[in-house]
This record gives C-alpha cells, sequence and structure tokens, in this order.
C-alpha cells in the first residue's frame, strides 16, 4: 500500500453496521437510532499492544477517504498531504483511523439512509444530532476495532470540535487531542454563514420538504449555493487576490465595454468560475440534507456551556494541541484562543500557536510547513510517551 | 536530562504544586522539571518556533506568543507564581512584564544578568566600547538583549512596581550560587542574580 514517496498508495473504504435494532445507538437527545452503519478508511499497522492509534475527524463536507487513492493515484484522500510513510501523520508509526461521520451520508447513515420504520428515505425525519453523537459512534467504531483508546484525536475546523467534545466527554480516554482551526462555539457571523446556506437549500423549489431523493432532481441550486457561500468563507481576501486577482476567465475575450448597452451575467471573472465550478462538484457527492444537519449541529456546539464539564476536567489526561491560521477569517485565532483559556484556566495541559498562512481557513488543508511541522511534534511525543 | 544549574535554583523557589507561568519559557526546562518532579501545574509563553517545537516535544504546555504584548488574556491572580528567566533583559518593555507578573501571581521569579559586573565596568573604562562577556556574548547590534541594567538598577524598578525582594540569589560566571565577595556586593562582583520576588500588598496601585 505505500509508495517510496511518502505518499500512500491505493486505499479502500470499509463498511460496519456498528448499532442494529436491538442494540440500537442512543443519541444525547435520548432518541434511538439503528440501523448505524459506518464507511470508514484505515491506513498503517495496529501496533499489538493497540497504543498506535491517530483517530481523524473530518470536517462538514469530508468523508472517510482522507489518503491514498481508489484507483486513480491522481484522485487522493482530503487530507493525503498529512498522512503517509514519515508524513507528520505517519502510517510508518501509527494505526490511522477516518471514518464517514454520523449523518454523512457517504458511507455512513445519515439522511439519505432508509428509515426501517417506512422503508424511505429518513429526510429530515432524520433524529437532530450533535458533535456527542459523533463522538459515541467514533468509540463505537474503536470498540468494533478491538481498540480501547485512540492515541490521538486530530481534526480540523468541524473535526477539532469533535476532538474536543471526546476528551471533555471521556477525560481518561484521550492522551491527545489536536485540533486544527476549531471553534468551541460559533459567532454571529458564522451563524449567519450557515443560515445563509440553510435558506439557499430549504428555498431550493426542489428540496420539497427535505424528501427529494425520489425525484429526478434534488436541490441542486441551493446546494451548490450553499456551498459557494462557504468557499468564500474559507479563503482568505488575499488568497484569492493571489489565486485569480480580477483575471477573466477567457483572457483572449475582447474587454467589455464598461458603457455597453446589452447586460452580460454570465461568468465573466475566474473566480466566478472557481466558485461555479465548485458548487457543481459539490453536488455530486453531498447529501443537501446533511448539509443543513451538520451546519445546525455546529451552529448549536458549546460544550463550555456545560457546566459538568469543568467536574470533569479535574480528572482529565488529556494534552491539547490547538493551531489556528493568522488569515482564517472563519474560525479566527480568537476562537483558539478562547479555548486554550477555557482549558488552561482548568489546569489543562494545552499548547497553542497561530500560524502564518495566506490561505485562510483552508489552510488546515494545505502543506503549510510550520504547521505540518506542529502536528508532526505533538503527535511523535505522544508516541514516544504512550 | 541535567537541568542548567540557575533553572535547577528556581526551580527550589518554587513549591511543589504551584501553578507556574514561565515567560520567554525556551525549549520547556525549568516547566519540565517542575511538572514531572514536582507535580506542579502552568504554562509557558515562547516567542522562538525553535523554543516552541521544544516544549512540544517535552510535552509541555506552551503558547506561541510575545510577552511585550501584555498577558491581557490571563486573569487577576490566576497562577501561584510568575517566571522570567534570563528573559526581562531581552524584552522591549520590562516594566510591562512586572507590572503583569505582579497581577496574575502573588510571587515571582526573576533571573537576569548584571550589566554591573565590575569585568564588564573595566572594560567599558578603560576601552571605551560596549563590554562583551560569557553570559553576554553578543556585540552591541546584534543582541537580543536590549534592556541590560546592574542589579541595583533592577532593584529600583522592582520597588516602583510594588515588588519586594523576598530573596536574592547572587551567581558566578558558571550560573551557580556565588558566594565570596559576590554575596557581599552582588552588584560589583555577580554575574548575574534570581530574585524571588512578591506582591507588596500595601501598595495598591504601583
Amino acid at each position: 500500500m505505500t509508495t517510496a514517496d511518502g505518499l500512500l498508495g491505493l486505499v479502500e473504504t470499509q463498511r460496519v453496521v456498528l448499532f442494529q435494532e436491538g442494540s440500537p445507538l442512543v443519541l444525547a437527545s435520548g432518541r434511538e437510532l439503528a440501523p448505524v452503519e459506518v464507511a470508514f478508511e484505515t491506513y498503517g499497522t495496529l501496533s499489538p499492544e493497540r497504543d498506535n492509534v491517530v483517530f481523524l475527524c473530518h470536517a462538514l463536507t469530508g468523508d472517510a477517504h482522507a489518503a491514498g487513492h481508489h484507483g486513480d493515484p491522481s484522485e487522493r484522500g482530503w487530507w493525503d498531504n498529512i498522512i503517509g510513510p514519515g508524513r507528520p501523520v505517519d502510517t510508518d508509526r501509527y494505526f490511522v483511523i477516518c471514518p464517514n461521520l454520523l449523518g454523512g451520508c457517504q458511507g455512513t447513515t445519515g439522511p439519505a439512509s432508509t428509515d426501517p420504520r417506512t422503508g424511505n428515505p429518513y429526510g429530515l425525519r432524520f433524529p437532530a444530532i450533535t458533535v456527542k453523537d459523533l463522538v459515541s459512534v467514533h468509540r463505537a467504531l474503536l470498540s468494533h476495532l478491538g481498540i480501547e483508546r485512540p492515541m490521538a484525536v486530530l481534526g480540523g475546523s468541524l473535526g477539532g470540535m469533535q476532538a474536543l467534545q471526546w476528551a471533555l466527554d471521556y477525560p481518561t480516554e484521550v492522551p491527545g487531542a489536536a485540533m486544527v482551526c476549531a471553534t468551541s462555539r460559533l459567532t454571529a457571523q458564522n451563524i449567519a454563514f450557515s443560515a445563509v446556506a440553510r435558506e439557499a437549500i430549504m428555498r431550493d423549489p426542489d428540496f420539497n420538504g427535505g424528501d427529494f431523493y425520489d425525484q429526478e432532481k434534488g436541490p441542486a441550486l441551493g446546494l451548490a449555493l450553499a456551498r459557494m457561500t462557504a468557499h468564500i468563507t474559507y479563503l482568505s481576501e488575499e488568497a484569492m487576490r493571489q489565486k485569480f486577482g480580477r483575471r477573466r476567465q477567457d483572457p483572449s475575450a475582447p474587454t467589455p465595454d464598461p458603457d455597453a448597452p446589452e447586460s452580460d451575467f454570465e461568468v465573466d471573472f475566474e473566480v466566478e468560475s472557481y466558485l461555479r465550478h465548485q458548487g457543481t462538484a459539490f453536488l455530486d457527492r453531498f447529501d443537501a440534507n446533511t448539509y443543513l444537519y451538520f451546519s445546525r449541529m455546529m451552529d448549536r456546539f458549546d460544550p463550555f456551556a456545560d457546566n459538568q464539564v469543568f467536574e470533569r476536567l479535574k480528572t482529565l489526561v488529556t494534552r491539547f494541541l490547538l493551531v489556528s491560521f493568522d488569515t482564517d477569517w472563519r474560525f479566527d485565532s480568537s476562537h483558539s484562543r478562547v479555548i486554550q483559556r477555557q482549558l488552561a484556566r482548568a489546569g489543562v495541559p494545552v499548547s497553542f500557536r497561530e500560524i502564518e498562512s495566506p490561505w485562510g481557513h483552508d489552510s488546515f488543508l494545505l502543506e503549510v510547513p510550520e504547521y505540518h511541522r506542529t502536528v508532526d511534534t505533538f503527535l511523535d511525543s505522544l508516541w514516544r510517551e504512550r | 536530562m541535567t537541568l542548567r544549574p540557575d533553572l535547577r535554583l528556581v526551580a527550589d523557589l518554587i513549591g511543589a504544586d504551584s501553578r507556574v507561568l514561565d515567560l520567554g519559557c525556551g525549549d520547556g526546562a525549568l516547566l519540565d522539571e517542575l511538572i514531572t518532579s514536582r507535580s506542579c501545574s502552568g504554562w509557558g509563553v515562547e516567542l522562538s518556533d525553535d523554543g516552541f517545537y521544544g516544549c512540544l516535544a517535552r510535552g509541555v504546555p506552551v503558547v506561541q506568543g510575545d510577552v511585550d504584548r501584555g498577558l491581557e488574556d490571563v486573569e487577576d491572580d490566576e497562577v501561584d507564581v510568575v517566571v522570567l528567566s534570563e528573559t526581562i533583559q531581552a524584552l522591549r518593555r520590562p516594566e510591562l512584564a512586572l507590572r503583569e507578573m505582579r497581577r496574575v501571581a502573588q510571587r515571582g521569579i526573576v533571573s537576569l544578568p548584571n550589566f554591573g559586573h565590575w569585568r564588564l565596568r573595566l572594560e567599558l573604562l578603560t576601552r571605551g566600547r560596549m563590554p562583551t562577556s560569557p553570559e553576554l556574548p553578543n556585540r552591541w547590534y546584534s543582541t537580543p538583549n536590549i534592556h541590560l541594567c546592574t542589579l541595583s538598577d533592577f532593584e529600583d524598578l522592582v520597588g516602583q512596581n510594588g515588588l519586594t525582594i523576598v530573596e536574592r540569589i547572587p551567581l558566578d560566571g558558571s550560573q551557580r550560587r556565588a558566594s565570596g565577595l559576590a554575596g557581599a556586593r552582588p552588584n560589583l562582583f555577580a554575574a548575574g542574580a534570581i530574585y524571588s520576588l512578591e506582591r507588596n500588598s500595601n501598595v495598591l496601585n504601583p
């Protein structure tokens, strides 16, 4: 599975039913859900002591396919640059697990799955889920693999939120939690962007109250718009300037006459074409209802609002790493600082670093050398101490 | 790993189970000792990448940041002890650091080189050039130590900022506790010193 250049080769997505009728998943809300199937990938080898697990939690639009390829070596997993032999998430040393999240509909049970009570897709009858529920399913997956505890939980954005929730809910279970450009609580601006995305989806004429699975066409326009809006928040202004500037999509086309009488609203600038492409490419792989569930789950995330958390912090064994990027305006450094303060005040060991990168929130998916070295050093210290 | 002798002296001034904030913590050697051997907790603040990675590799909690920007998000009395080990002379705003130290902890420990040492005085007098020494090897234009002072200068600043000197440990050239003349007349004979400071409670707004 390994190639010489530090990249993983062919990998496979596996599937397992973790909760069945009779032993359902009990959600934080008290509601029950079964069956729950989970798609996941693993890289590297589990040590005989089962103590080298790096558990990856994906972000809002990720999936189980974090690294390697499924047949075409040029089509690689979403976090391929940080995972592999000799890379920060070193598959020569660690056993790496990455599942699709509960509700994700990319191999894992979600609103597109069949509701056993009706025989039809859940749609909006899928129960509301929280980050706590994602963690419950992660733990069930570990248990299925015969693993008692991860060595580290690592994630960016929503992925980091899961790492935080896991450590807070099970304070003696997670030796290391690394959270990259994450948050413990969305701001009004963050929620505003979530709201625009949801409105775009729900106002699409093909949304049909979430029951669009047997239609010829789902809320494609709305979902693409949601993705386009979100994508603007993932890049910094500087990144957009560098990537696109004011370049025109067709440089050979004559410069439009600003005084021309006829209107033209088709794609003109490169950035328009990029966003349109991001929107359309998203349709093939992402479920519109999942977008609603995940964005709402993020809006409501606020683990430090739970007073019992501070009681649990007294027994916490987790060492935290927080990384933010200076041009990220989706979850800027103040989000990480809030987490650092909450944890340090409670006596929890937490390290934090803001890293320079022009690429905004997207930086966590890119090969920013100081960021990769930071994750590498953190995981290595946990590995040596395990 | 053996701890540098002056850090050992600093560690000995800090009680077991203390909450410690180490400003300019370098590679985290002091905190590592305090956390592993003396059941202390706390974290360091370090500006350099090398220092940050050093801490991370040891598992010492560290925040990369600039002490000169203050400790605005640390609460009053949040920790027991603040350490400024061989740091204050490299700060742009040493007085701010002392005030912040006084705000967030009852106790502070500061170590610094002594620019009043007789060799440095003699070198300036005889050669008429900015002196260098084993403790201060850099030339004036390339030194990180932009706020050098004598021990007497430092003691004045401490007094002006509502802090009391509880103990002063004079250091020799090898960063060990100095004896003899250096103990009797540290401002002339000690290469540096470690100060244990306490908040002077009857000064409300220094």
